[in-house]
């Protein structure tokens, strides 16, 4: 469980995140979602540690992030998994080596143990047959996917989502979100997602915090994102007229 | 200043995994060295052989002997052509590709990915390539005098010049200072110091995207270049006055 404390951070004397609380529980996809600019990659980056916070505490199952030494961090980091918005694959290396790459630097096992562990990680995401080939060689969803095999051959316990279906088309994004998904309950991680894609909302969104300008403006599941009254969440959410009119489809089966 | 001190420090450091480092220290040697083997060794034949025509050209005194042009060539050569110049050239060789290198990680989120997993990326990424650098510069100097000496050579044999092989062969030995190699390798150490951090640090930082990369790039060349020079000055008064 992550849990974040009256998260606030200026940029150039500008508050791009106000005041932000939140619980992001095990086994559950957590999504962070709002426009291009309300404050939700620097929220991420706040929660991961690639950004210091001016204020407010960020506790990983009761470890506060920030005043940690740098040793614990480093443990800490070996815990956690991410999958960046372009992926971050090494273009130098393998798909296959990009997936060994935390094992060998963190793993005491054998090259054979780690290379077995980054296989069953490639077969998992269905990319048995990818191993050889360079991230330049693959398709954007075999690069997500091959990231996704990257982000768990540690066994993480915290699995961050930068953007993952940034690019990709829309049967692939379910793809990834089904992927995403399967893999927090099977290894009960705490996933937290960054998102603005409202597929992902729909489909996998088990705990949803909505952001408005840096302000937490909503939180709920994807079943109260339908009967919500907020009109700043049904702005963004309902922008499209397909969205709307699932919503007024919804609405009237609940009220018949 | 301030920021480059912090990176060499983060970059300094004992690696978290000494198996991964010597992989890394390998690669580094044979992309950024013995890939710039043959470049090294072209440049350094014609200006050796240049430097020996021109400076017979331009002796005309009969008073001056004529196995000068052996002496001049090599003293060139030695003190100041293999190790500066053809460090100038390998600092737009092989810091450009640095500071890309490093540069395309930055923006790409890859230096990102390595701190999430709780990998030092300075040391990962730039401690290998500083290593790698001063290992292999030096051995690339020693084949720039070499086949530069062999450029002279070769214009002894070529006829108009007023050069014997002979009298060239008698210059080269004449006078022999041992030292001079020496003070041309420990020069190049610190070359390739200056090439690989300054290249480094400008692609560590870089912000934005291919354009940024590029102008990275751009300066660190520039940068090294002047470090070079300044540095250039510095230790041939250290060490020759």
């Amino acid at each position: 469980m992550i849990e974040v404390k009256n998260i606030t951070k200026s940029f150039d004397g500008r508050t791009v995140l106000h005041d932000i609380s939140t619980v992001f529980e095990d086994g559950k996809t957590n999504l962070i979602i709002g426009r291009s600019g309300s404050g939700k990659t620097v929220l991420i980056k706040n929660i991961i540690g690639l950004i210091k916070p001016d204020q407010g505490e960020i506790l990983y199952d009761g470890r506060n992030l920030l005043t940690m030494n740098k040793h614990d961090l480093n443990m800490l980091r070996r815990e956690m998994g991410m999958l960046f918005q372009g992926s971050a694959l090494f273009d130098s290396m393998t798909v296959l080596e990009n997936v060994m790459f935390p094992l060998n630097m963190f793993s005491n096992d054998t090259f054979k143990e780690r290379e077995k562990r980054a296989q069953f990680c490639l077969d998992r995401v269905n990319l048995s047959d990818a191993g050889h080939l360079y991230p330049s060689e693959i398709s954007g969803g075999m690069m997500k996917r091959a990231a996704i095999a990257r982000a768990i051959a540690l066994n993480p316990k915290y699995l961050f989502c930068d953007e993952p279906n940034s690019g990709l088309d829309p049967k692939t994004s379910l793809i990834i979100d089904d992927l995403i998904h399967d893999i927090t309950v099977e290894y009960n991680m705490t996933t937290v997602i960054n998102t603005h894609d409202m597929n992902s909302v729909m489909n996998i969104g088990e705990n949803i915090i909505f952001i408005k300008e840096g302000i937490k403006e909503w939180q709920g599941t994807k079943e109260q994102v339908i009967t919500s009254n907020n009109k700043a969440l049904n702005d963004f959410i309902f922008a499209s007229d397909l969205f709307r009119k699932v919503k007024e489809v919804e609405m009237q089966q609940e009220e018949g | 200043m301030g920021e480059y001190t912090l990176l060499m420090m983060k970059s300094i450091s004992i690696p978290d995994r000494w198996s991964m480092f010597f992989k890394q220290l390998i690669k580094e040697i044979y992309k950024l060295g013995v890939d710039s083997l043959w470049i090294v060794i072209i440049i350094s034949v014609f200006i050796g052989t240049v430097i020996a025509i021109q400076i017979s050209l331009n002796i005309s005194s009969p008073l001056i002997p004529k196995f000068t042009i052996g002496y001049t060539t090599r003293e060139i050569i030695l003190l100041e052509f293999s190790s500066s110049i053809m460090c100038l050239i390998l600092a737009g060789k092989v810091g450009s590709n640095i500071a890309s290198e490093i540069g395309t990680m930055r923006v790409t989120e890859q230096i990102d990915a390595m701190e999430i997993m709780g990998v030092n990326s300075a040391n990962f990424l730039i401690l290998p390539k500083m290593i790698g650098l001063m290992i292999f510069i030096p051995v690339l100097v020693i084949f720039s005098m070499f086949t530069g000496i062999l450029g002279g050579i070769a214009a002894s044999y070529s006829t108009g010049t007023g050069m014997t092989p002979a009298s060239f062969e008698y210059g080269l030995q004449f006078y022999f200072n041992e030292f001079y190699i020496w003070y041309s390798i420990i020069k190049s150490v610190v070359y390739a110091f200056i090439i690989s951090s300054i290249a480094a640090y400008f692609g560590y930082y870089v912000k934005g995207g291919a354009l940024e990369v590029g102008k990275a790039s751009t300066n660190a060349v520039v940068m090294s270049s002047i470090m070079i020079l300044l540095a250039d000055v510095v230790l041939t008064h250290i060490m020759l006055t």
